[in-house]
Order: C-alpha cells, then structure tokens, then sequence
C-alpha cells in the first residue's frame, strides 16, 4: 500500500498543523536553491512565481512560444471559491463535499479539503493581481452557479475566465523573470529527467528553434506540463497538449494514478469530417437554458424545426425527471451516446444530438412583455420571439457566436447540434499530500497529477485546482524537502547522469529520424485516437478493451518501422516535435486501457458497461475498488499496481442518483 | 447551411530559417471542405507535402479556438485573413470560393523576426510586459477580493482591454508595424483598476520605454490595428495610453 503521508488530527487542521510544523529554508540558503518548473499554465506559471517571489531560483519552460498562450488559457466557465459571498450556506466544508460527491468517492478527502480551504485565497490573490472579474453594480464580485451544485460559488470573468486568470499568473512569472528570479525558456520541450542517487536533479531539454539538446541542474523538478486528452487525437485540448513531460517522469519511477479516469463533456460542436483536427466545447451553462432532443423516429432527414414537438424525444428529460437537462457531465455524455448509437443521431454525421434554445427564447420574451406591465397573451409571437432572443444574446452571445463561425448555423433560428468531446484528464502523476510523486523531489501540479478530483471533474474547479498548487500549496510542501538540500552543492551538468541521459534523448530522436517510413505522424495519432474514443472512451468493456491493448500494441510496432518525418534534427522541426509526443500517447493508451480492464466497476467517468445499475446507471464496487491505482512502469507492455486505500473518515459514500 | 467543395492555389511564403532569404512558392490543394478550417486546409496541404517527401510548412497554432494568440498569418494582404474580429484559426474556408489563389505571408515587422516559414519570433512582446506590465503584488499579500469596490463600467472597460490575446496582428497590420495597441490594451487594463494604482506612472514609462527598445515603430492614428485585432480591442486604449503617458511624463518626481 502506498503512504500519501496524510498529517494526522481533524480534517479541518490538517493543512493548518502541516504548515505550522514542515521545515522551512532561510532566504540566505533559498537563493542557493534551484527549482525547474515545466509547464506554464496556471498551475506551472504560479507556482514559478511564488518560488521566485519566495527567492528561489527558478527555471520555467514551456514548448509554446510564450508561457501565456497555454492551455489554461482556453477556460471559459470559471472558477470556484468557497466564499460564501452570496450569503447561500456555503462553506469550506460544502465545497469539499460537492468536490468529493462530483468525484464518485474517488479523491483523497484530505487533498479536497485542503483545496477548498485554499479555494478563498486564491480569488484574493487574483483580484489583487487585476484580474477583472465579473462585478455587480455595487462594484463587488459577481457570482454565478454552475455544474448543477446548490450554491453561486463560481467567480468568472465572462467566458474568458482562464485567460485573464492566466495573465494574472503569467504577469506575476514575468515580474520574477524581470527581478532575475525566474528565467524562462520558451519554445523547449522537457524530454528526461535526470536522477542521481534516486533524487531528481535537473531535466533534458530540447531547444525547438535549434533542435538542440540542453541539461538543466535544479535542485527539484516541478511538472506543471497539463493533461493527455489529446491520446484521443481529438479532443477539446490545444493541440500541442501532451503527455511527454509526464511520461518521461512516469518511465522515470513515477506511478501514474488512475490513468483511465478521462473525462467527456457532453456539449461540445461535433466532428464535421475527416479533416476535423480538433474539437471545441461549448459552455456547460448552455444546459441551463437549452434543451437537449433527438428525433422519435429513427433516421429521421427532416430539418429540425420541421420535426413537431410531440415527435421529438427530450430523453435527458425523459430519463431524468428530476435533474433533466442538468445532470453531471458523464451522465449527459453517455445518453447522448446511447440515443446516436440507437440510431437516431442528427445532422450529416448522426454523431450528434439537438441542443434547442426555441422554449428559452419564448420563456424569456414573454418575462419580457410582462416586465413593461403587458399580458403575455396579447403580444403576437413574432414579438415574443424578437424579445426572448435578446436575453439570450446577453447571456450567451459570445457562444453563440463562436458557434456559427465554426458550423455557419445561426443557433438563434436552428438548434444547436452538440456531442460529447474528451475534456479533461482527471488521472495523472501519483502525488503524495505533499504533492510529490514517488520520484523524491519531483512534484507535479494541476492537471498533471492525479489528486483532487476522483473520477470526475466537476464544472469550475480545474482553475481551482491548478492556483490552489501553485500559489499556496508547493511553496509551502516543497521548503519541507528543500530544507535539507541545503547542504548539496549543484550537481555539475557534466556529471555522468546527465551525460546518459543526453545519449538516452540523443539516440531516440535519431532513430525517429532515421526510420524514414512512409506514413506521417498525424496518421498514426488519428489511428490511436480511433482505438481509444472507440474501445476506450465513453462506455467500456473487457472485450474491447482487451482487443485495444493488442490494437495499440500492434500500432506501436508500425509506428517504429514505418514513421516518416521529414527535415532534419538540429532546425525548427515541428514534425519531429510531434513524433515525440505520439510514441509517448502510444505508450499511454495501452496503461490507460490496462487500468480501465483492471476497474471492473463504473465510477465517474468510467463506465463499465459489466458494472451498470438496472437503470443503465454508473454502479461502484465500493468494496472492491476503493483506492487509487498507481501504476509502476517496469518494461515494455509491463507495469505493476499499486494502490493507495481511500478512507473516508469525514464524508460517507453513497450511489449517485439524479432521477 | 449547404457545404461545398473547392480547389485552391495558395502562394506561400517559405523561409528555411531567420538566416536565409525567402520567397513564395505555389501549391494546389484540391477537394478542401467549406467545412474546414484554414488551419486544416494547411494541415491537409502539409500531408500532401510529406507524403511526396517535401518539407511541411511551419506555422505557430495551439488552442485552435480563437484564445491563446499563437496562429499568426497574414492571408491576402490582412493579418488573419477576411473576416471581422476573428483569428486565423477561427477562419472557415466558406470565406472562399473554388479556384481562388491565396496568398499567405508571416507577420513582417522588424522586431518580429521569422525563425521559418509562418513562425515569427514575438518574445519582444514577453519583454515589454517584463517591463512593467504586472501589479507588484507577491502571493500571500492579498487582502479580501471583496474590501475595494471597484465600479462595474470600470471593471469592464479594464477587461475590454485586458481581452488582448498577444498575437501581434496589430503590429502586422500597422505600416509603421508599432505595437501601440498592445501596449495600450495592457497599460489601460491595469490603469483602470485601483490595485494599478501605485504603479501607474512607472509603468506606462517603462513599458514605452522597453516598446521602442525592440524597435516597434512610432503610431500615426491609421486604425489598421483597431481593424484587424481578433479580440476588437478599441484605438480609444491608444488615446488612453498617450494620456497616461504624458500624465507621468510630466509629474515624474
């Protein structure tokens, strides 16, 4: 069993005790510190600012061309804090148990709570930062609800809430950067970690302008570097999204927990075509106006708003009488499934479903009419209509409009055709309270560690996540290690560690280069994303999953004898960049689907379809599969479990229901 | 919506590296979607090019959803091509029609250096936001998000601006490639706010100060910027800098 070094005492003094106990470094001794960071988003560029602000000396890097336009970038929804400025009952402890309870008991309880702790904090930091939330007339925040929890805890800045998050974090990088406490390296790509004496001192990195390699002392590593949807090959990731920096660390000696966990929001544009290189999601806070319909009869080719009401199938509705069109994001994702597997898909694809804001646009014009004083009843509907459509547009214009430039439909006159696209990895790097990986001095932060979310993200708490790790969580866990390499000098970058760990780097890239087949990368990575989404995606089974692990075995193979990467090691290569990344997810989908086949049960986003309720609904084996799996690499095709038990000492675990 | 097919010339700027001279190249890409995207229109026409063993085209993208300010092309004579407020990206090949030629450029300005082909060098834009574009606050300092009011008008006007997503397709629009809207949308976002406050003089000195350095040029009102900028952040931050500029100009102790 593995120890994730939990303090003892009450869940609420947990973090409090840990902070007033852990060792501190003297600012004479941080300045002789050295801390790589990979990764800038939101948890990579806060947390290089908080070491630098703190006196450490501090690397960042990050394969985009500035640390401001990573991934966190693209949030839209928001970001929850348990403030309880709305005076609606909630609380640390409320917003910990929605983040378990969304989880499917899945998470570590003393992880969650310390994020919900943090959660208030964080919203200071970024006000005083200028980050210009959303605000009332009074001139103070603004609140919305989101993701079907009770309370209006979720700060936003319109939908662009990670952008400006970002650029508050990358503001605060790029004030160290100007002190000298951070240097940054831009357009370089982590490819090794370099272990001495079982301590992660320093990394390999690849230059992307030069193609030249470069070894980096530090005297911890930080991985920062996000999550792996884009092993799907579509997905709402950006598209440099990977998992490289992650894996190498995983092929170092750091388990990887729960790889399976995959989350797939239900509302995103679906795929139009072959072409089609990635996926874009449309706000969750659609479902709170939009009503979600296929068609009664199978195949039916009319266009929608010739399909009369009594022959439309509302089956979120149907199904869910009580939550309707607003329940978790796994469970609308699977019954979208269900209806276009069935059949009854819409538009050119039938891989797609009708999001239809017609009864909104109506509900919100007669408000309307009777907000001036009118009878409903005496306005023609032409009125009515014109009204209704203003609201939504305050509401919703920015969508809206996103929407038609990708599709060309106007969603005020046509529904919307939504899917279900990959979101969000909830499974990562195994880190321990400290968030530590099994790697000593190696941590990993936000997205790419495992922690804080069990089997399913709820809406608004992976912004959360990551500037909970980054401001206020590693600055504290990672003085509690640093303080005893005070007396290590650095680690020459000529000492033979890093010198095999260059030829490790060195001779892979070569061998890629010299495979000289004659099928691209991208091939490849749409081959694997077709055996994930279709063996290892929404609904999974042992049969598919099995047939998976030989498929991606197989392609694996195909991969090394026949990839095709045109230009040359040492310039600007982006194909060879990507080749990278693809023999890593290559490697990943197998773990993912060996980790899905070892789940028997449903959980979250897991669905098993051999563990179902009669009701078609997720079923837990609570008895069975209460713990984290993290998985030790050992060779090729070959790893072994650990587990690590969960105990719920404060929340009891009960089935989810939504009916 | 009726979708359609369309074939295409595309006159594309090719660069080995920032060393070498570059020049265009012509390519036809056949049975492009309407449907598609630009960036898959490249996409489609670099599988072609790797298949017959030529070398890809090199262009910066990431998030392909319009926010995160990395594709950067020059499409027939404007930054991210025809449409209004819209990144390339987000540009649809329904803006064409079959048997178009198109021409594709990098960003040409002289402090955005091409490393190759598409890809142009925009750290100088890193630099000058290390030259004050931050409010001094360290993690751990802040008082309560609700204990300064801030007026809801200001507070929106501080995110119009703060909307920017760094792209630079108004330094490639500007004949004078001057980065004023850039630096305009980042002073006027912290300006707005009172925690800008403190800093609010040697901010925007520095900031101007650190623009010129890169060798961005000087702004002489055309509005190009304001026309071309995906997020339509308004030449009015241009005025709004200027006045910050000569405020601190002049009262600078």
């Amino acid at each position: 069993m593995l120890d994730a070094k939990i303090p003892s005492g009450p869940i609420e003094n947990k973090w409090t005790n840990y902070k007033g106990h852990c060792k501190l470094v003297n600012p004479a001794n941080k300045r002789k510190l050295e801390v790589i960071v990979i990764g800038t988003g939101l948890a990579g560029a806060s947390a290089a600012a908080s070491l630098g602000e703190l006196g450490y000396k501090v690397k960042t890097f990050c394969f985009q061309d500035s640390p401001r336009r990573a991934h966190s970038i693209a949030a839209q929804g928001g970001i929850n804090a348990a403030k309880n400025y709305q005076n609606d009952g909630d609380s640390t402890f409320r917003l910990f148990y929605d983040t378990v309870k969304g989880g499917d008991y899945r998470s570590r309880e003393a992880n969650v709570y310390r994020l919900a702790e943090v959660s208030a904090n964080i919203i200071d930091q970024c006000v005083a930062q200028g980050v210009p939330f959303a605000r009332e007339y009074g001139g103070l925040l603004s609140n919305r609800s989101f993701g079907g929890v009770q309370v209006q805890r979720t700060f936003y800045a319109a939908g662009q809430t990670g952008q400006q998050l970002l650029i508050g974090a990358y503001q605060a990088l790029e004030r160290q950067v100007a002190l000298g406490n951070v240097k940054q390296y831009s357009r370089h790509e982590m490819l090794e970690v370099v272990i001495v004496d079982g301590k992660a001192r320093g990394i390999i990195a690849r230059d992307l302008v030069t193609g030249k390699l470069e070894r980096h002392f530090g005297h911890a590593v930080v991985l920062c570097s996000g999550g792996y949807g884009n092993v799907f090959y579509l997905s709402t990731n950006a598209m440099g999204s990977n998992v490289t920096a992650a894996w190498k660390a995983h092929k170092a000696g750091a388990f990887f927990g729960n790889p399976c966990y995959t989350q797939i929001h239900p509302t995103c544009i679906p795929v139009s075509g072959d072409h089609q290189s990635k996926l874009t999601l449309m706000s969750e806070s659609l479902r709170n106006d939009g009503r979600i319909w296929v068609p009664k009869q199978k195949g039916d080719n009319r266009k929608p708003n010739d399909i009369p009401v009594e022959e439309r199938d509302y089956y979120l509705e149907r199904r869910y009488p009580a939550f309707g069109n607003l329940v978790p994001r796994d469970v609308a994702s699977r019954a979208a499934k269900e209806r276009c597997d069935a059949g009854y898909g819409v538009g050119t694809s039938k891989q797609a479903v009708y999001l239809d804001f017609a009864s909104a646009i109506e509900r919100y014009g007669k408000t309307e009419i009777t907000k001036h004083g009118r009878d409903a009843e005496t306005a023609s509907h032409e009125e009515i209509v014109t009204l209704g459509k203003q609201v939504v547009k305050e509401k919703y214009g920015n969508l809206f409009d996103m929407y038609e430039k990708i599709t060309g439909e106007n969603p005020y006159e046509v529904p919307m055709r939504i899917y279900p696209a990959v979101h969000y990895t909830m499974g990562g790097l195994w880190v321990d309270y400290e968030l530590m990986t099994t790697v000593k001095g190696m941590y990993a932060l936000g997205e790419c560690n495992f922690s804080d979310h069990g089997a399913n993200r709820l809406g608004a708490s992976a912004l959360m996540q990551g500037l909970a790790d980054g401001y206020f969580v590693i600055p504290y866990t990672i003085g509690n290690y640093l303080a005893d390499e005070i007396y290590n000098k650095p680690i020459s970058i000529e000492h033979e560690a890093f010198v095999a760990a260059e030829k490790k780097v060195a001779e892979r890239i070569n061998t890629l280069m010299n495979i000289k087949g004659n099928t691209s990368v991208e091939t490849f990575h749409k081959r694997l994303g077709k055996i994930m989404w279709n063996k290892c995606g929404m609904a999974r089974n042992e049969k598919d999953l099995q047939e998976a692990i030989v498929e991606i075995q197989a392609l694996r193979k195909e991969f090394w004898k026949d990839v095709k990467i045109p230009g040359e090691i040492n310039e600007f290569n982006p194909e060879l960049d990507k080749a990278g990344r693809v023999a890593d997810f290559l490697e990943l989908g197998e773990l993912m689907c060996i980790d899905a086949l070892h789940r028997k049960e449903s959980c979250g986003g897991h669905f098993r379809e051999e563990s179902q309720t009669e009701e078609g609904e997720a079923l837990r084996q609570d008895n069975e599969f209460m713990y984290v799996a993290a998985w030790e690499f050992k060779n090729e095709s070959n790893w072994e479990l650990h587990k690590e038990a969960l105990n719920y000492e404060v929340i009891k675990p009960t089935q989810r229901s939504y009916k | 919506m009726e979708h359609y097919n369309m074939n295409l010339n595309l006159k594309v700027w090719r660069q080995k590296n920032s060393n070498s001279k570059g020049g265009f190249k012509m390519y036809r890409v056949e049975n492009i979607s309407s449907e598609m995207s630009f960036l898959e229109m490249f996409d489609v026409l670099n599988e072609q090019l790797i298949e017959k063993g030529e070398e890809p085209i090199a262009f910066d993208h990431d998030c392909r959803e319009g926010i995160c300010g990395a594709c950067s092309m020059y499409i027939d004579g404007k930054p991210h091509g025809p449409w209004h407020g819209n990144t390339t990206c987000q540009l649809h090949m329904r803006a064409f029609n079959d048997g178009d030629t198109i021409v594709v450029e990098p960003w040409r300005a002289a402090a955005f250096p091409v490393i190759k082909d598409l890809v142009v060098d925009r750290t100088a834009f890193d630099r000058i936001i290390q030259a004050g574009g931050y409010i001094s606050v360290n993690t751990g300092n802040a008082v309560d998000g609700n204990s300064l009011p801030i007026n809801k008008e200001k507070a929106e006007a501080s995110f119009d601006a703060a909307m920017c997503i760094g792209c630079g397709a108004c330094v490639a629009a500007c004949k004078n490639s001057s980065a004023m809207l850039f630096l305009s949308a980042k002073v006027s976002h912290l300006a707005l706010l009172p925690q800008g406050e403190p800093e609010r003089k040697s901010r925007v000195l520095d900031m101007v100060a650190q623009m010129d350095k890169e060798g961005f040029g000087s702004c002489t009102n055309t509005g190009a910027c304001e026309a071309t900028c995906p997020k339509e952040i308004s030449i009015s931050y241009i005025a709004k800098l200027n006045n910050e500029y000569l405020k601190a100009g002049l009262t600078k102790e």
